[in-house]
């Protein structure tokens, strides 16, 4: 029964992976695609670690791994995205052309 | 050095989860590796150690925090689902500005951890002075501070400003 609801986990996982990798593929420019990248990858990952938890029989050797690996992803996955993101912004990237305000660079065109 | 004590036994803590089951020369082997993480990053681990040691907020904290951001998650996993599946792509991005009352760092990392992870928003930087966050955001609704706030920031901050900001909770 655990083992079904383990393969579960992980099959949702795999699925909201798939969507996140179609999300970098599809959308515009670097911005919409970190935000795909992010939240998809994070979920997704952390449901897979979930479910080899799961499957692994709880509390074992494997289990805790999983679940210390999970919140490190949930910690560290959005400051990279953050980072990355104003890096970019930066290095000068600019936004997909249909984006509607740029606020940052208007705050930041005394700076430079 | 109180941070430095914490330090120490958090990161032994997590080494012992890593390597269970923890045998002697593991042990050993730990103590040595977290006496060397504590005395170069210790002073930077916690700089308000009895927050931690507050039940109030670490109640708050796990069961009023932690499930609404696991549903705002799922959620943001389905939105961003839609908006990749959807033939049209029905986006608008821009970059938008989102004032907040968060002053200590611990509390904005949070936040903008959160914002990160939630439907639709993706936090580009932090001006600590001004207490603005600059967000990337997939489905600009209207770049004014109050439809910002409304539909970003009310989720998370005034919880997050219960948690780690005032002096007294009750």
């Amino acid at each position: 029964m655990i083992d079904i609801i383990g393969m579960i986990f992980v099959g949702t996982g795999l699925a909201f992976d798939v969507l996140g990798c179609l999300g970098l593929v599809r959308l515009p420019d670097v911005y919409n695609r970190l935000q795909a990248a992010t939240k998809c990858v994070t979920l997704g990952t952390c449901s897979i670690l979930f479910g080899t938890f799961l499957m692994s029989g709880g509390f074992t050797p494997t289990g805790f791994k999983a679940l210390i690996a999970i919140v490190f992803l949930v910690l560290a996955s959005p400051v990279a995205a953050h980072a990355i993101s104003r890096g970019a912004h930066r290095a000068g990237i600019k936004l997909w052309d249909k984006s509607v305000v740029d606020s940052y660079a208007e705050d930041r065109e005394g700076e430079a | 050095m109180k941070s430095r004590i914490l330090m120490f036994t958090f990161a032994f803590a997590v080494w012992c989860i890593l390597c269970w089951v923890p045998d002697t020369q593991h042990l050993i082997a730990g103590a040595v590796v977290a006496l060397i993480v504590a005395a170069i990053m210790g002073s930077m681990f916690v700089t308000r150690p009895h927050m931690l040691f507050n039940p109030i907020r670490v109640f708050y904290f796990l069961f009023w925090y932690i499930p609404i951001f696991i549903w705002e998650l799922i959620r943001a996993n389905f939105d961003v689902a839609y908006r990749v599946i959807h033939p049209s792509m029905p986006i608008k991005p821009g970059i938008v500005r989102l004032k907040t009352e968060l002053k200590s760092d611990t509390g904005l990392t949070f936040l903008a951890n959160s914002i990160t992870l939630t439907p639709g928003t993706l936090t580009v930087d932090i001006n600590k002075d001004d207490g603005i966050l600059y967000i990337h955001w997939i489905n600009v609704v209207g770049s004014d501070p109050e439809t910002t706030y409304r539909e970003i920031g009310s989720r998370f901050e005034p919880m997050l400003k219960k948690i780690f900001e005032e002096d007294v909770v009750k």
